[in-house]
Parts: C-alpha cells; structure tokens; sequence
C-alpha cells in the first residue's frame, strides 16, 4: 500500500559513452504529498534527475520506479500521466495558439471528452488566478504568466507529481514570487508531490527535504532549517547563501546567542525578540 | 510590425460572415475563385461584384481599411489592364498615340481582366480578414481529413501550421533583438551598396536559426512530457459546426452560381 511515489535505486546516468557521468548511483526516495527540493550548482546533474522520472531520459545503471511501477519504454506513457514537468525557458513549452488552447494540449493527448476540458481549463485558470485571459495569445503574456499557464496545462490533467526544472529561472523577482506563491497555493488545494529544482537556496526554504547534488553525487538529503547551518561547505559548492542565513551567521560570529536556524526575516525577527526577552 | 499589409491580418468582429464555419467559408471562397471564370458581360460580373461588396459591408471592416491594406496588389491590378490595353487588338482604334493603337477591345478586355483579379483578391482576403489563422488550419485539417486514408498525415500537418503561427510573434521579437545587438557591434543592415545589405544579414541569421533549433528541440521535449504520441486517440478542444447561416450561404451560393449561367452569354 505505502509504495513511495518516487524511488531511484542506484541509478547512474551519462550522456554518451565518453562523457562523465551526469549521475552516478543515486538513491532516493519521494514520499505521497511531499515537497522535495533538488538544489545543486550548473551541472550537478539536477535537471538530468527531472528528466529521468519522467522518461525523457532512461537511466545506463540502476532503476526508477513511479507509483510501484517499473519505468521502462513500455511503461513510460503511463508514467508521463502521473508527472506534470514545468521547464525553464516559458516560451518553449507553451504549444497552443491561445491560453486555452495550451491548458487543453495536454488533455487532448488523453483523449478527453470536450465538455470535460472546458470544465478543467476554467478550474486549472482559477487555481493559477488566471481567468480573464482564456482567450490571449502567448506573445502578449509575461513570463511568469507563461509559466503560471504551464502548471495550469499540468494541473488540469491532475497528475499525483509536479516538477518544476528551474521554472523560475528566466523570470524577474516578481515573476519568481508570482510562481512560488501559486506551487504553495495550488499544493495546498489539492494533494500533489512537488519537486522544484533549482539552483536557488532561497527556493528550497518552504520544501519538506533537500537534495543536494554535487558533481553528479548525492551529497546530502535533509531538511532545509538543517541544511542553512552547514554553510561553508554550500558556500565551497558553489551555491550562494541566502541573506538571512549569512546576516544570521554573521550575528552569531557577533556573539548574538541564536538558537534555532530561521529560514526567512519573519523567524530571525522572532528569535531576535527572543533574545531580546531573556535579557 | 502590424504595417499595412492586410494579406493574413485578422480583424476581430463579430459579423455573419466571422461567426460562419471556416470550413463553409473555404469552400464558398473556393468555388467562387472557379466561378468567377464563368463571368463574360457586364451582367455577370455585376452580379460577381454585388456578391463581394454585400459579403464586404456584412463584415463591418472599414472598406477603406481594405483598399488601402491591399496597395501592393493595386498595381498589379494596373499592370494587367494596362498590357491587356496594348496587347489587345480587337474592336475599332479609340485612341492613337505615334504609332501605339488602342482598340475598344482592348480597353474591355483590360477592364475585365482587371474586374476578375479584383474580385479574387477581394474573396480570398475576405477569408483571412474575418477567421483568424488558428481557424483557418482547424478547416483545413478538417477539410483534408479524407486524405488520411492515403496516408497523407494531415494532423502533423495542422499542427506544424499552428505552432509555426503561435512562433511568429515570438521569432518576430527575436530578430529584433537580435538585430538591435548586431548593430550595437556595429553591423549596419540599412545604408551601403546591396551586396554589403545582404551580407550583414548573415550575422541576424545564424544566431536565429541556432535559436529556432533550440527552440524546436525543447518544445518536443515540453510536448512529449505533456503525454504527446502524435494523432492517434487525441481529441480536440475547439470543434467545428455547421450550422443554420452555413447552410443558407451555401443555399445563396448555388443560387449565385445558377443566376450566372442563365445570364452569361
């Protein structure tokens, strides 16, 4: 009964026979409902992991099993219905001539009944608060509005797993907040595993684990809060350190007593009043 | 971009003539560029220009708006009556100019010819100015659905033409770009003799196509996660349907058709 959504046993993966390997004997697993975060530097290997959960890639060594099922080429269809992957660049992925017609592609491949997709296509534009532009073409929408219609087109064929593959990475601040507001939202309203890759450490703070990639390796599965201490070995990696865990630890080389690590301004600010109390 | 050309522009509207099924809208257009040969008096291409100009008011686009988008197409309109004027050398000599004659024949012949021509630009723009792109392939995939049983793959074909319609805009915006950082390195595409104009558009078009690649390689990338296996077992959002008004225009047409054999000579 509890098979975990995800599981990779040993997998190593290369691109041809002379390359180095992308990744080498990777082992993990993806829990029902879960968020899970993969953060490593430029070729770590991370979005080679996306792509192997859903069959865009198979693997040299080692298995993927999705749902309890083996991915093999004659299962990969199967399991393409259960994982919905948002890319990075918004304009590559969107396939319809309109909003609408985009949201339905993916539907349309299932072969849905019609009334049905104009029923998914109103409630997916809801969940990602884009109702009144059914109707828009692609060139008239902002990259972070491209990107909310790609998880909009996912949503609308409920698969049990979402990945986002850097999604927010060509989009400005406001794109990239726009995007992770509605991934907390829409993970919210329905139950749906989240994967987000990224190169980001700000982006893994609302995640339940973090795998973190190196050179192709797993270097280290964990909680986020648990992940921010070890910050000299992230910062050796190459992955830049969020300001509030740089000002904390700045504080802390200042004598500044924290106790507990905090992942956003609101937590520091806390424990500061905290510390403020006891003295 | 936008320009004045009305060729493939979309005007959006709401008229008899938007609201019919693009599928109804090819045929007429189809068999009326076929009738139009049939025309040979005054008569017939009055009753020819009446169609048109009537299908013209109904769409509530600007008549101005049409004349004037479609410029280019007026010379040739020019050029064929002007050649027809000199070519032609039937009748009784109207004019003289040095040793140039022009006969009365000719003069009709010109008109004729460039009547014809006329009234085919106008159907055929009539198609593109009231159905936007994304309809017209939805008929034409439909249309040519028979084909399917020879094999021919209609469906790749529709999609083919709609994701090159939704990638204009996009590569529009693009060259743009690209050419705006080109000339920031100093490449110059408006001044200079036209062998040096076409050379420095090489620098626009390598840095495109590497792009369109890309471009094309992630899309079947985002389309095959999207559960993409071509065709087969797909079903389709946007629907075609005749109804009412389709089946009164193509009643009109027939009847447009037979009133031009009785009154042709």
């Amino acid at each position: 009964m509890n098979t975990p959504l995800v599981e990779f046993t040993n997998v190593s993966f290369r691109y041809n026979e002379e390359s180095p390997w992308a990744l080498k004997d990777c082992s993990f697993i993806i829990e029902r409902d879960e968020w899970v975060s993969i953060i490593g530097h430029n070729g770590s290997g991370k979005s080679t992991i996306a792509k192997l959960m859903n069959g865009l890639l198979f693997p040299n060594e080692g298995e993927i099993y999705v749902n309890g099922t083996k991915l093999t080429s004659e299962t990969v269809w199967d399991i393409r219905r259960d994982i919905g992957m948002v890319f990075q660049n918004p304009d590559n992925q969107f396939v319809g001539a309109t909003v609408q017609d985009d949201i339905a592609f993916g539907m349309e491949n299932r072969g849905m009944e019609r009334q049905l997709m104009i029923e998914r296509i109103q409630s997916s534009l809801e969940a990602v608060e884009m109702t009144e532009y059914r109707l828009i073409e692609p060139h008239r929408l902002s990259g972070g509005q491209k990107q909310r219609i790609a998880i909009a087109g996912i949503l609308a064929v409920s698969p049990n797993l979402l990945i986002l593959d850097e999604a927010t990475v060509m989009l400005d601040p406001r794109g990239r907040a726009e995007i992770m507001a509605t991934v907390a939202e829409v993970r919210g309203a329905e139950s749906l595993s989240l994967v987000t890759i990224t190169h980001d450490l700000n982006e893994v703070a609302q995640a339940n684990r973090v795998i973190v990639l190196n050179k192709g390796e797993i270097w280290k599965i964990t909680e986020p809060r648990q992940l921010f201490t070890e910050r000299t070995a992230l910062k050796n990696m190459g992955l830049d350190i969020p300001f509030i865990t740089s000002l904390t630890e700045a504080l802390k080389e200042r004598n500044v007593d924290i106790q507990n690590e905090p992942l956003n301004d609101k937590e520091l600010l806390e424990e500061l009043w905290i510390l403020h109390s006891k003295t | 971009m936008g320009g004045s050309m009305v060729i493939g522009q979309y005007v959006p509207g709401n008229s008899l003539i938007h609201r019919l099924d693009p599928r109804s809208k090819i045929i007429v257009i189809f068999f009326y560029v076929i009738i139009v040969f049939l025309a040979n008096n005054a008569a017939s291409y009055g009753l020819l220009s009446a169609f048109v100009l009537i299908s013209l008011i109904n769409t509530r686009i600007p008549i101005r708006y049409v004349i004037k988008g479609l410029t280019p197409v007026w010379f040739l309109i020019l050029f064929t009556f002007i050649l027809h004027l000199f070519v032609t050398k039937e009748g009784e000599v109207i004019y003289q100019i040095f040793t140039l004659e022009i006969y009365s024949g000719g003069v009709k012949q010109g008109l004729m010819i460039s009547l014809r021509f006329g009234l085919l630009i106008f159907m055929t723009s009539l198609l593109t100015l009231t159905t936007t792109p994304i309809e017209i392939t939805d008929a034409i995939e439909a249309l040519l659905h028979p084909l399917n049983k020879v094999k021919f793959p209609v469906h790749e074909l529709a999609l083919m033409m709609s994701i090159s319609l939704r990638f204009i805009p996009t590569l529009m915006q693009e060259t743009d770009k690209i050419s705006k950082a080109q000339a920031s390195r100093g490449v110059d595409f408006r001044t200079g003799p036209i062998k040096e104009r076409v050379k420095a558009i090489v620098p626009l078009l390598v840095p495109l196509f590497v792009s369109a690649f890309k471009r094309a390689e992630e899309l079947a990338m985002a389309m095959e996660s999207r559960g993409y296996q071509g065709g087969e077992g797909r079903s389709k959002l946007r629907e075609l349907k005749f109804t009412l008004k389709d089946y009164l225009i193509f009643g009109l047409f027939i009847l447009l058709t037979i009133g031009l054999i009785i009154i042709r000579q």
